[in-house]
């Protein structure tokens, strides 16, 4: 058999199998959300300054670094109360809180039960960590989604919140950052500031990064981690998508991909096809850095922040190992009223302070005490 | 009621006892003060410490202590109010006399800070706050104060320079004290240029870590008079307030202070003017201002007046820690408060050295457990 | 010896997470943990209340001589807050370098690690208030 004849088999057992899969959904509608970037940050700049590289065609220009008394858990609910603020439902309604994350503060004890205490969603609660690389997020997302529309929960709480660590001198160290996104789903329309209108899934076994247990810092495999797996991932997920629910790109006014750098959202737009305005405006990479579970998530974020009632938004996520989630999401008339509730991303984003990278490394555990 | 009488005092030098145990020093000042009374056998013994249960990992300190002097078979127990514990194996041991259930009793005091690390001793330190609340966030015991201390500049819109003169009142004062830790002279300067322990609170406006014991023979009226040491006569009064000074109605006052004070007074018959030397509690120098005014040797917000006047020194017209104060005779925690009332005793019989202060009749002790959560005030009369 | 006891830390996570306490039916005393009989009036009925998230910076200080558990965030900022009820409250104030503390500053609450460096490897979460966002 040749190697075309193999990708060619493949992809049509791919698109049988979505089609077998994928959900008309019921309304499944986002009634508050909210993005939480720590105060500081450090240049990509520095980082190369201290390990002697070109400081030229860096990833990014900077990114978020939590501070010392920061971890996933409580940017988790700083994000959550500001998703609260906008839905405008008591936390004891919460059905269920479901953290994406690979960076959890404890290896075993669920980062969701700290979160539903803290934000006052127990006990009558569901609560579950979820990990998939940088894809986690929109995997609590789905899970979230999925449990309001089956009418388990009248509300969920679905949040990405990550303190990613790049091991010293890796690549990786330019890019991986700290920062968290909530979403608070449930099915009334009225008071929506946007609703799920579809979403798919296309996932492979593609070791493009890994973290063993006990290990620090996460491996990949560099270049490998492009074509195989992000673009390959992303474009999949998103033509199946648009395929299954007759959509096409003139439909979708913003278009959010996961953003380990910011390059490769632009190659996979172009890559699709997607005119690259659609893509700036989603943009948060390049001056927080990679968030990982938040990533995507903090851009849906931002665009929530600017969107006007009507507009159509498609995100989809990466995650290593590897998959990727993409959503069709549609701004709903609260969005206007709602964003004002609580502060916006750019807030955050703007409230910065520089440290430089013996700060950092203090600040991330990386000085061994 | 049954008067009680000081008819011996004990003291360590406070100091680093590296080689010395607690138990040790405990039974050094206890056997000082049997000696110097001129007793071998009492009836019952109280030992106050604050530390003890934390640092040593040791309670029990009655019965140890009556084992280390030979004395077991008496009752004797530990009496425990914070940094005025030693204050209240006193108050303990005088309440017996005055009830008549004793003649003679041994009361201590002792800590011994230096089998801490730094940060656990600081963490001891806190033992005395609602631990739950304060000591959760990492507030220390320094920290309330210099929230106190910033509060009372705020208000009362003083500089730090006229409070910070209180250390250099106590290390002038401590330089003829033969048991204290730091008997040398400090500049206002060095206070202000010491480093911050936390803003404004300098550290030569704190206390260091200092290991101590102080031991009292009380006695009543008859036992005194079989020992001929008639001398002098102790009443002590007790009251308390919230854990933590910063949730009550004025942080910058102390009621206990004031009611146990009013209450020692009226008890041993004598008049605010007839006081004529006070052993204040410094554990910082916002402390020993704000002791000042609560005890009623000046008017809120005036307290640091009397330093700037010269009225707290030897020459002064309330001589104030003649002996050094927590900051230069040592706060050895749990044995501070028998210090005190022990160092009372010495000017009172003329026993202080080159400090001795002239025709004195009665002097004042304020112990205090935390900031003044309790407050124990002494008066020392001649007979 | 100094270490967080896990029961302790957990029993009071009402009051450390989301700043529930009791306020007194008669005279109005906020009490932080659970109790049985008012500290200033000495009745016996509260209601549970959600203090407010945000307040006034009326006095701060820095510790930089630190208890256990302390050690790696030394120095840390504490701070003394007027909520927007009245009530005062003790808390760490964070995100915030001491040369941009000042006095009347408006703070808001957050939910932070409040000690963590435990031989047991615990992290004991908490209230601490920041600079108003
Ligand atoms: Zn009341």
């Amino acid at each position: 058999m040749s190697d075309a004849l193999i990708v060619n088999s493949y992809n049509v057992a791919g698109m049988l199998m979505f089609r077998d899969y994928m959900v008309k959904m019921n309304s499944v509608i986002i009634l508050g959300y909210g993005g939480y970037v720590p105060r500081y940050r450090v240049r990509a700049e520095e980082i190369a300054r201290v390990w002697g590289e070109e400081q030229t065609g860096l990833p990014v220009e900077e990114k978020a670094v939590a501070s010392l008394d920061e971890d996933t858990i409580t940017m988790a609910v700083e994000a959550a109360r500001i998703a609260l603020k906008r839905a405008g439902i008591p936390p004891s309604r919460i059905g269920a809180v479901h953290v994406g994350t690979e960076s959890k503060p404890y290896a075993v004890k669920p980062c969701g039960t700290i979160v539903a205490e803290a934000i006052g969603a127990t006990p009558k609660v569901t609560a579950a960590d979820f990990e998939f690389a940088c894809k986690a997020g929109t995997e609590a997302l789905q899970f979230i989604s999925s449990l309001v529309e089956a009418g388990r929960i009248d509300y969920g709480l679905a949040i990405g919140s990550d303190t990613a660590q790049g091991r010293p001198r890796d690549a990786l160290e330019y890019t991986a950052a700290s920062g968290a996104a909530a979403f608070i789903i449930g099915r009334d329309k009225d008071k929506g500031v946007a609703e799920i209108e579809a979403w798919t899934s296309y996932v492979t076994d593609t070791p493009d990064f890994w973290r063993r247990e006990y290990e620090r810092y996460p491996r990949h495999t560099a270049r490998f981690t492009g074509d195989p797996a992000y673009f390959h991932h992303i474009v999949n997920s998103v033509k199946a998508l648009l395929d299954d629910e007759g959509y096409n790109f003139n439909d979708i006014d913003y278009v959010i991909f996961h953003q380990p750098n910011v390059r490769f959202p632009f190659v996979a737009a172009k890559l699709l096809g997607v005119d690259i305005e659609k893509v700036k405006p989603g943009m948060v990479a390049g001056t927080i850095g990679n968030t990982y579970a938040a990533c995507s998530l903090l851009g849906l974020v931002k665009v929530l922040d600017q969107a006007k009632p009507g507009q159509r938004i498609l995100l989809a996520s990466f995650g290593s190992g590897a998959g990727s989630d993409s959503y069709i999401i549609r701004v709903l008339d609260g969005v206007e009223l709602k964003r004002e509730l609580a502060p916006t991303l750019e807030k955050f984003i703007e409230r910065k302070t520089y440290i430089d990278y013996i700060t950092y490394a203090k600040n991330r555990r990386k000085i061994i005490m | 009621m049954s008067k009680v009488y000081v008819a011996g005092v004990g003291l360590t030098k406070v100091d680093e006892h590296w080689r010395e145990s607690l138990e040790y020093l405990m039974a050094e000042a206890s056997l000082k003060a049997l000696d110097d009374a001129g007793i071998s056998r009492v009836d019952s013994i109280y030992v106050g410490s604050m530390l003890s249960q934390v640092l040593q990992e040791q309670s029990h300190l009655g019965a140890l202590l009556a084992e280390e002097l030979g004395l077991s078979g008496i009752p004797a127990m530990g009496v425990e109010a914070a940094s005025a514990s030693g204050a209240a194996a006193v108050y303990a041991g005088a309440r017996e006399i005055e009830a008549s259930r004793a003649n003679a009793v041994l009361v201590v005091g002792v800590d011994k800070m230096s089998d801490g690390m730094s940060e656990e001793v600081t963490s001891a330190m806190m033992i005395g706050e609602r631990q739950e609340y304060t000591g959760f966030i990492g507030a220390t015991f320094y920290s309330i104060n210099a929230l106190l201390y910033s509060l009372y500049m705020n208000r009362y819109s003083v500089g730090q320079e006229k409070i910070a003169l209180f250390p250099v009142l106590c290390h002038e004062h401590a330089v003829n004290a033969p048991h204290a830790q730091y008997p040398f002279k400090i500049k206002l300067d060095t206070v202000l240029s010491s480093p911050y322990v936390a803003e404004p609170l300098r550290r030569f406006e704190t206390t260091a870590i200092a290991d101590g014991a102080a031991a009292l023979v009380l006695v009543n009226e008859e036992t005194a008079r079989k020992l001929d040491s008639l001398k002098t006569e102790l009443v002590i009064e007790s009251a308390t307030d919230y854990l933590t000074p910063l949730q009550r109605e004025d942080p910058l006052w102390f009621p206990s202070v004031s009611l146990s004070t009013s209450k020692a007074l009226s008890r041993s018959g004598i008049e605010k003017k007839d006081i004529k030397t006070i052993e204040i509690f410094d554990a910082t120098s916002i402390m020993a201002v704000l002791s000042l005014e609560s005890l009623g040797f000046a008017e809120r917000g005036e307290g640091w007046r009397l330093l700037e006047r010269g009225e707290l020194t030897l020459s002064g017209s309330i001589p104030c820690n003649t002996f050094g104060g927590l900051k230069a005779r040592g706060h050895p925690a749990g044995a501070t408060g028998i210090y005190q009332i022990a160092e009372l005793h010495l000017q009172l019989t003329h026993r202080a050295g080159k400090n001795q202060l002239d025709s004195i009749k009665a002097g004042l002790a304020q112990s205090l457990g935390g900031i003044a959560s309790t407050a124990f005030t002494s008066i020392l009369k001649e007979v | 010896m100094f270490r967080i006891k896990v029961p302790r830390y957990w029993r009071h996570k009402d009051f450390r997470y989301r700043l529930n306490a009791w306020k007194c039916n008669h005279c109005g005393e906020v009490h932080f943990f659970k109790p049985l009989v008012c500290r200033r009036c000495r009745l016996r009925e509260f209601n549970k209340v959600m203090l407010p998230e945000t307040g006034k910076l009326i006095a701060y200080t820095i510790v930089r001589s630190p208890p256990c558990g302390f050690e790696e965030q030394t120095p840390y900022i504490i701070g003394f807050i007027e909520l927007e009820d009245g009530t005062r409250i003790l808390s760490q104030i964070t995100d915030c370098y001491p040369e941009e503390l000042k006095l009347g500053m408006k703070v808001e609450v957050t939910f932070r690690r409040v000690r963590e460096d435990d031989p047991d490897k615990i992290i004991a979460y908490g209230y601490k208030f920041r600079p108003a966002i």
